[in-house]
């Protein structure tokens, strides 16, 4: 038999020191609220998967994660095509692509709670840009504060405005990475332009659109901070997403039990989904 | 099928070109006829990739005609031309199957599907590909991926010309040879004209009737392999072609005769008149070592296997020359003699001798 050097573990020690008080450590805390009840003076009890039963029947957990899928299903829909079209009207070569480029990456440099107060005040009915716009030249009654629908048009554009040039930078990427002879062999071929993105943009795009997909369902699934600023998860609790009623229960209520059992749920249906993603995506890459 | 002709045909990447520096391609007047194998040869950056894609028509010539069949072509866009193209790099369609990738021209033209089939199961047996039809094209090796992509030029029994760029780049180099007799077999069976664009001397000589040779956006000789080594019309055809190079060595002209260092050497034939640089080529394999002729110094020999090539410096000259025999020790004098009627002598670059029965 081969003699395995063991001496190679040493080297991934510090990396599994490093993770285990970044991530482990503090997810076992959570873990371990999970299954305990706690009345103060740091006592626990044991209470079992109480918790979770008790998340999984709460209709109030369900509404929250109903409006959190809406919102990523929206964005998912609305940045993916969005940021491909952009993508692919945007300028291969001159004077105009870094003009383009930085201008797509602005808005993400704006920091998250920033975004949000921005928004916030240029949405206002009276005095903000938008809202002043829509209200009064338009005539449209726009008002998040009041209706629903409003806050949800608003989060999401939002959204839309603050991420969408994260899948056209990455599909930009995968666009200038493909030689010109595809493009001069598919003009031989007599392809049209729908068969050249088809057959040649789509697949040479893949791999970075399968990443993008998953970073903007990830970020959109676990959002917080912008429509919190922006909303307060209102009016009433119609854009109260996962993350905001979680912290809602977690630190306004101080329910320390629930609130972690949620957050295991939370953290097991991101990993779900981000799995199912990619396992989708990238099923046929080896037959 | 066509005869394809470029009628004063110039080009220049700069939007308003002054002296013929400028072009990238210079005046070309050319025909090439029906059904021939051609060969575009020449160091990089020469214009060939240039005088390639005008004639696809991925590149609208600055100036002049290229006419198929006699209708002129010049402002067809690349799909109206019936052509095809072999790229350096094999472009495969990723995502489609071998057969999805050869039906694809077809269907793109709307071919019905019976026909499709038939015309790929024929270029498909003629590339020997059949057994791989199934699987996808994104898994083949690059021999098999540049093969699908000559396929997809092939498939198509219309086409007026099928152009190879280079195509043989990236293959192994013991599938280079296969991958090119194929392309001969198959040029044989299908009898489309080809043009074939190289660097590479070996290929375009063995793929080629016609080799076309270019230099700085000109074309400086057409002719069969055997006439640009035999009779290289430009001191750069002599140099560029042959393993070694023509010998090309500095000269005067005195009262009609060529001297190379103060000797006279003997001529396959009378010099034109005219004036400017005279160098005298002769191929190593024309010269040899004898007991008179010119003092040289050998400088080191090579050993080629079939024979040896021996360097040696004629006064600050270097001459190659092919011995068979046992070769020189390095610092010996020798002789050397060249043979009259394969000695040239070159004006400003070109031929100025003219030889019996040729002009």
């Amino acid at each position: 038999m081969r003699k395995v050097n063991q001496r190679g573990w040493f080297f991934v020690l510090p990396v599994l020191v490093l993770v285990a008080f970044n991530a482990l450590v503090p997810m076992m805390t959570v873990v371990n609220y999970s299954v305990q009840e706690t009345f103060g003076n740091n006592q626990f009890f044991w209470h079992g998967l109480g918790w979770f039963q008790d998340i999984l029947r709460s209709e109030r957990f369900h509404a929250a994660l109903g409006r959190q899928a809406l919102f990523t299903f929206l964005i998912l829909v609305i940045e993916v095509p969005l940021g491909v079209i952009i993508a692919l009207s945007m300028p291969r070569k001159g004077f105009w692509v870094p003009v383009c480029l930085v201008t797509m990456a602005l808005p993400m440099l704006i920091p998250w709670n920033v975004v949000g107060a921005m928004w916030n005040i240029f949405t206002l009915p009276d005095i903000g840009l938008l809202g002043y716009f829509l209200n009064h030249v338009v005539g449209i009654d726009y008002n998040m504060t009041r209706s629903p629908f409003a806050a949800w048009a608003t989060i999401i554009a939002m959204d839309v405005w603050h991420w969408t040039s994260l899948v056209v930078l990455l599909c930009y990427a995968g666009l200038v990475s493909i030689p010109d002879a595809y493009y001069q062999a598919a003009k031989i071929d007599g392809a049209s332009n729908w068969s050249v993105f088809r057959y040649i943009q789509l697949p040479k795009m893949k791999q970075v659109l399968t990443i993008a997909v998953l970073l903007r369902f990830m970020d959109s699934f676990n959002v917080y901070t912008e429509p919190f600023v922006l909303t307060g998860g209102g009016p009433g609790n119609s854009t109260t997403l996962l993350s905001i009623d979680l912290v809602k229960i977690a630190l306004g209520q101080f329910d320390l039990g629930p609130a972690a059992a949620m957050s295991l749920i939370y953290f097991a249906i991101t990993l779900f989904v981000s799995w199912l993603f990619y396992t989708l995506m990238t099923r046929n890459d080896t037959d | 099928m066509a005869k394809i002709t470029l009628d004063h045909l110039r080009h220049s990447y700069m939007a308003a070109p002054k002296g013929p520096a400028d072009y990238a391609l210079k005046e070309l007047n050319l025909d090439w006829q029906d059904g021939g194998a051609y060969a575009l040869l020449g160091p990089s950056g020469c214009g060939k990739s240039t005088l390639l894609n005008i004639i696809s028509g991925l590149l609208q010539p600055s100036e002049g005609h290229i006419l198929f069949d006699g209708k002129d072509v010049t402002a067809l866009p690349p799909d109206q031309r019936n052509i095809a193209q072999v790229f350096q790099f094999p472009v495969i369609y990723d995502t489609m199957t071998v057969f999805d990738n050869l039906a694809f021209p077809l269907r793109n033209r709307g071919v019905d599907e019976a026909r499709v089939k038939a015309r790929v199961d024929e270029i498909a047996g003629m590339l020997e590909v059949t057994e791989m039809l199934g699987t996808r094209a994104a898994n083949l090796s690059p021999d098999n991926k540049q093969k699908i992509s000559m396929g997809r030029g092939l498939v198509r029994d219309d086409v007026n010309v099928i152009m190879f760029d280079e195509p043989l780049t990236v293959i192994d180099p013991h599938l280079k040879w296969k991958l090119r007799s194929k392309l001969k077999e198959l040029h044989q069976r299908v009898k489309v004209t080809m043009i074939y664009v190289t660097h590479d001397q070996t290929e375009a000589l063995t793929f080629a009737d016609q080799v076309v040779v270019m230099q700085d956006g000109e074309v400086v000789q057409i002719g069969t392999p055997v006439d640009l080594f035999d009779r290289p019309a430009h001191t750069f055809v002599g140099h560029f072609i042959g393993s070694p190079g023509m010998n090309v060595l500095p000269a005067e002209v005195r009262e009609g005769g060529a001297l190379f260092n103060g000797n006279p050497i003997a001529l396959e034939g009378p010099i034109s008149s005219g004036n400017g640089r005279h160098e005298i080529g002769v191929r190593p394999e024309f010269v040899t070592l004898a007991d008179a002729g010119i003092p040289a110094t050998v400088r080191k020999v090579m050993d080629m296997g079939r024979h040896f090539v021996v360097e040696a410096l004629a006064g600050a000259t270097r001459i190659s020359a092919i011995a068979e025999g046992a070769p020189p020790e390095p610092g010996v004098t020798v002789h050397l003699a060249f043979r009259p009627d394969q000695t040239r002598l070159y004006r400003d670059g070109w031929i100025a001798t003219t030889r019996e029965g040729t002009v």
